[in-house]
């Protein structure tokens, strides 16, 4: 077994992934080579010794379908050896790809290769793929499949979450992201997006909303309310008897925002770093997969990082920072009772709700969250986890070396 | 063999006019599919040949697929998959045929009858009422097997074909026109086939489907239109939050006709003969088939009925203008029956007369009644508080409240009112008749008709025998229910007769689960999987508590009069435990605003958050325990009927319970449940049951029995 290190981990700056968003001219292979050529350039790495590159997309049609990954690798002249491959495993993709890749690096049958995701939600809207999951009636039927946001105002429901409750994880989140990317300590991950003239078309985050307070957040309308009404609302009631009603407390203030971005993450072996002369950043300990009850979609992140802390020998309180996925603010919320998180120790630098949620990306970005804020702080544990479509969860440990 | 007829006319149009030898109706059978290969491969042959008009000898157009032999085949899976392609097969010869083929229908044309219009280029229907289209398979728990789903959704596009095939639509001519399942409407009979060919002769090439043409788009959007897709992803779970997944056969329809626009055409042909396939063997199927259409048929068909003249009423007094009265009244002057409403004092007859009025206003609003009918039908009603206003009326039915004495003396005021051959009625939902019909002086003309409420909505009464009642008396009244145009059950008497009998078995059963330990909302949810209208504490508070304790108290009070121990309602201790408790607490139900449920300012309601009160020694009840003992309780009480010889028959059973009490539709009725369970498998699981849950879920042996053995109707 080798230990499997992360080199380095960069994103693009994520914007409104809608068209009047600041990346929605940006094609989505652009996305991706315009970190290709920046992690080539930072670490003036020589690209034979990649590989592969697999990267998480979660609607990979259209512009973003055909193996983007291989084709952006061609298109930014990487080395020609270095082959290509996108995942799906809805919004764990990216975090998917980091953990498969330290898996593969761990086992020694490859030394280096690049993690990832991206989405251009603007350009391919989520949904675009479509798949039995939501488009056929007898799948949707015989697995009583409804929409994630039922699933996450069920959890504020079961968990007693109020509204007030969620919006003020929004609020925070708002705030700390705010002032993290001011302070630039965003920087160091976030690669500008440009033109082909080299004009700046994106510097950092623009999506951040830094004035919403509780006021404003309280005078948005619940997202899910009209679509539970519809049939949704029986379907995940059904499975909880012992729920009255479903209380739809989530808001576009409150979940995770739509974006577009990409993140990727250079994971590889001690040898081959030394051989390249690049400075390992954080070791990855341990990682988990799991899958909970699918109606109710978003109660895996609490089990995924149960597993993955078993795995490596640890405990909650052995982490220095816990990341987890900020889908919907009852997610969050769930996720610190289960784990009995501190506040200072959550979501330390704001999450999807402020920053938003590339879906293929997302867990990526995560990565250079984590690395970055371990190094700043010069702590040593860290937490990643997801909720996954499907009731799966995710989880990811790293250790700063 | 002489299925069909074969006439060509001179400019080449060959008539094939479908006459089933020795039957009422066109039907699916296997003569007609001999027939139907015989006339293509005629056709085929035929020199000349400019178009074909498809027609019918019998005053329908063609009446579907084989009930009978669907309810009552048992053959495997490959045998029936065989037997649908089979059926289907030579309509898409028809299609395929290289002239232009028109469906000239004369009369309703539903199910596979409207299959074989769909298999035609061009659909003129005659115009007048009983002319029906459209494929209500689904409401049979079956779907269009004969390519109904591929082409009404290749014909209409899925957001306007869904509707019509999961809801199982039957169209009058204007409408199908409008919904596009016809594309002409002629005025008359005369009128039909020279209009077919003339369509024809004006188009002479109109002889390709359109999903048979390069290129074809479905109207609306192919599959992958946003609107489409949409449209595809929402279906089902609409669905679902009306059948709870307990109909497969609207699921079924859903699928495939989603489904079949993302293969070929022949593809989907298949396709959606597997799914009938699949569909047959179910006891949704076989309920439905039992109970909607058999059963409904034998009832509508007077099997129930002693033999005799009819003998329609022309004036009908109603006693007690109050919720029922008024609702009679409704029923009544609906069907323009003279109606006299009386009320001890004026205004009251007045304010239920009202209610009709309020009732037309609605129907006007929604286009559904005019005002001139309106105007009409209120000129039906009386209002009076005069006994006078009664004289010579062909039915009294008192619906006064609730109270023997009160009955005893307005009964026995006002028989003598009656016309000669008049009959007496008492709309009581639990009073025995006999005890009433000694009120009167001749008891062979006292019979109870139980309306339910809302009496415009629920549209059923249970007709009650006392031990006098003569047979022709039961005629009138029954007479008198088809009249109105609701559908008769006749029971004899016994507390609580059939319907409240049972209904009140299912109030009991919610109550006892609250005592078991099962939270409040996960016995309301109980009732909804379990697919009755209404979760037990809701409907409950609909009827008050004080009713069902009223109800306690008045038969222990009969008891006392008669000598007698009923013992009614024994077996509902719960609701004597809780629902009793709860009018003492001041929380009757919905009339106090507060009952199991809170009622809100804004007309929302939630459950009272201090139910728990109520919780027993906790059991730790499954889901699957708690619906069944919800069914099972009023199944087991529906056989006890059937043992103690108040029900009659099983249809009857079947009927009522769905339509007077809310019997999950999907079951077929209470004692098709027990049917469809089969015996073995429904008394092993009653004695879990009893087991586990206590003693009322004792199967009574000589009720199964009977249903088992007799083969009840």
């Amino acid at each position: 077994m080798s230990d499997a290190y992360i080199f380095d981990a960069i994103r693009t700056p994520r914007s409104k992934g809608k068209r009047d968003g600041t990346l929605n001219e940006i094609k989505p292979v652009n996305l991706v080579t315009t970190l290709l050529d920046a992690l080539q350039s930072r670490l003036d790495l020589d690209t034979s010794k990649v590989d592969d590159m697999v990267l998480g997309c979660v609607s990979p049609v259209k512009e973003q379908g055909a193996v983007l990954p291989k084709v952006a690798l061609q298109k930014a002249g990487w080395d020609e050896r270095v082959a290509g491959a996108q995942v799906n495993r809805f919004c764990a993709s990216g975090l998917d790809t980091v953990n498969t890749a330290a898996a593969r690096v761990a086992s020694g049958w490859d030394d280096l290769i690049v993690a990832g995701g991206f989405e251009s939600m603007s350009r391919v809207p989520m949904g675009s793929d479509g798949g039995p999951f939501s488009e056929d009636p007898e799948t949707v039927l015989a697995t009583h499949f409804v929409p994630q946001g039922i699933g996450a105002d069920l959890i504020a429901t079961l968990e007693g979450f109020t509204r007030e409750d969620v919006d003020r994880v929004a609020v925070q989140s708002q705030q700390k992201a705010a002032a993290a990317r001011d302070a630039g300590w965003f920087d160091n991950a976030v690669v500008p997006v440009r033109d082909e003239n080299g004009l700046t078309v994106l510097e950092r985050d623009d999506f951040i909303r830094p004035d919403a307070d509780m006021a404003t957040l309280a005078g948005l309308r619940p997202s899910f309310e009209a679509m539970g009404a519809f049939g949704y609302d029986a379907v995940a009631l059904a499975k909880y008897p012992d729920v009255e009603r479903i209380h739809h407390v989530h808001t576009p203030g409150n979940s995770s925002g739509i974006v577009d971005g990409a993140a990727l993450v250079l994971v590889g072996n001690g040898q081959t770093g030394r051989d390249l002369g690049l400075e390992p950043r954080a070791r990855i300990v341990s990682t988990a997969v799991i899958a909970t009850e699918p109606t109710i979609m978003l109660s895996g992140p609490g089990p995924a990082a149960r597993k993955a802390l078993d795995r490596a020998g640890l405990s909650a309180e052995d982490m220095d920072l816990i990341e987890i996925n900020e889908a919907f603010s009852s997610v969050v919320l769930r996720l610190q009772r289960e784990l009995n998180v501190p506040d200072e120790k959550l979501n330390v630098v704001g999450g999807a709700i402020a920053m938003g949620h590339p879906l293929g990306a997302t867990g990526a970005c995560l990565v250079s969250t984590v690395v970055d804020e371990l190094a700043r702080r010069n702590a040593r544990r860290a937490l990643i986890c997801m909720c996954v479509g499907g009731g799966m969860g995710i989880a990811t440990i790293i250790e700063r070396v | 063999m002489s299925e069909y007829h074969y006439d060509k006319d001179a400019d080449g149009i060959v008539t094939i006019t479908m006459d089933a030898e020795g039957k009422s109706a066109n039907t699916m059978t296997l003569a007609w599919l001999d027939a139907t290969f015989e006339w293509l491969d005629r056709l085929d042959a035929e020199d000349g040949l400019t178009g074909v008009v498809i027609a019918s000898a019998k005053k329908t157009f063609f009446a579907g697929g084989d009930l009978d032999f669907i309810l009552n085949s048992s053959q495997p899976a490959d045998a029936m998959f065989d037997y649908v392609e089979r059926n289907k097969a030579p309509l898409r010869r028809l299609e395929q045929l290289k002239a232009p083929v028109v469906a000239a229908i004369n009369g309703a044309a539903l199910g596979g009858g409207y299959e074989i219009c769909l298999a035609c280029h061009h659909r003129i229907v005659v115009n007048h009422k009983g002319a029906l289209t459209g494929l209500p398979e689904a409401t049979l728990g079956l779907l269009p097997g004969a390519g109904g789903i591929v082409r009404l959704t290749a014909k209409l596009g899925l957001e306007a074909a869904l509707p019509l095939l999961a809801q199982g639509k039957q169209l009058r001519p204007t409408d199908a026109l409008a919904a596009g399942l016809v594309e002409a409407v002629v005025d008359t009979q005369d009128e039909l086939i020279p209009a077919a060919k003339a369509w024809i002769k004006a188009n002479p090439n109109a002889h390709a489907q359109p999903w048979d043409k390069k290129g074809f788009r479905y109207p609306g959007g192919d599959a992958d239109a946003p609107n489409v897709r949409l449209a595809a992803a929402m279906a089902p779970t609409m669905l679902y939050s009306k059948t709870r997944g307990l109909m497969p056969a609207p699921e079924r329809v859903i699928d495939i006709a989603v489904n079949s626009m993302r293969m070929g055409f022949d593809s989907a042909l298949r396709a959606e003969s597997r799914g009938l396939v699949s569909l047959l063997d179910t006891p949704e199927c076989k309920a439905a088939i039992s109970t909607f259409f058999f059963g409904m048929q034998a009832i509508k068909s007077g099997r129930i009925r002693p033999d005799g003249p009819a003998s329609p009423v022309k004036t009908v007094g109603v006693l007690g203008a109050g919720m029922m009265g008024a609702g009679i009244a409704w029923a009544q002057a609906y069907r323009g029956i003279n109606t006299v409403l009386k009320d001890v004092r004026l205004e009251g007859a007045e304010r239920g007369k009202a209610h009709s009025a309020g009732l037309a206003d609605k129907r006007i609003k929604k286009g559904r009644l005019t005002d001139e009918r309106k105007q009409g039908l209120l000129n039906l009603i009386t209002p009076t508080d005069q006994d006078s206003a009664l004289d010579g009326a062909d039915l009294i039915i008192e619906a006064v409240f609730e109270d023997i004495k009160l009955k005893e003396s307005v009964i026995a005021e006002t028989f003598g009112r009656l016309a000669p051959d008049g009959i007496y009625a008492s709309n009581t939902s639990s009073l025995p008749i006999s005890v009433l019909a000694g009120f009167c002086p001749e008891p062979e003309r006292f019979i109870g008709l139980h309306f339910f409420s809302p009496v415009d909505r629920m549209k059923i009464v249970e007709i009650i025998c006392g031990d006098k009642t003569s047979d022709d008396t039961l005629r009138k009244a029954y007479d008198y229910v088809a009249q109105i145009g609701y559908t008769p059950i006749v029971v004899n008497d016994s507390r609580g007769f059939f319907t409240s009998r049972v209904f009140a078995t299912y109030l009991d059963e919610g109550l006892q689960l609250m005592q078991d330990g099962v939270s409040p909302a996960a016995i309301e949810r109980a009732g909804w999987l379990a697919g009755m209208p209404v979760g037990p504490l809701a409907v409950h508070d609909e009827v008050s508590m004080e009713l069902t304790r009223k109800a306690f108290e008045t038969h222990l009070e009969l008891d006392r009069r008669l000598g007698e121990n009923s013992a009614f309602g024994r077996h509902n201790t719960a609701t004597q435990a809780i629902g009793h408790r709860m009018v003492d607490l001041g929380r009757r139900g919905r009339k106090d605003r507060a009952g199991f449920y809170d009622y809100h300012d804004d007309g929302s309601k939630t459950l009272w958050r201090e139910l728990s009160q109520f919780k027993g020694d906790p059991l730790d009840v499954p889901m699957a325990d708690a619906i069944d003992r919800l069914l099972y309780r009023q199944a087991i009480e529906t056989l006890r009927c059937l043992d103690e010889g108040v029900l009659n028959t099983k249809t009857e059973a079947d009927i009522g319970s769905i339509f007077a009490i809310g019997f999950p539709p999907h079951t077929g009725g209470a004692l098709q449940f027990v049917y469809g369970k089969g015996r073995d498998a429904f008394v092993a699981r009653a004695a879990q049951l009893a087991e586990r849950y206590g003693d009322r879920f004792t199967v009574p042996t000589g009720g199964i029995d009977k249903l088992f053995n007799d083969k009840a109707a």
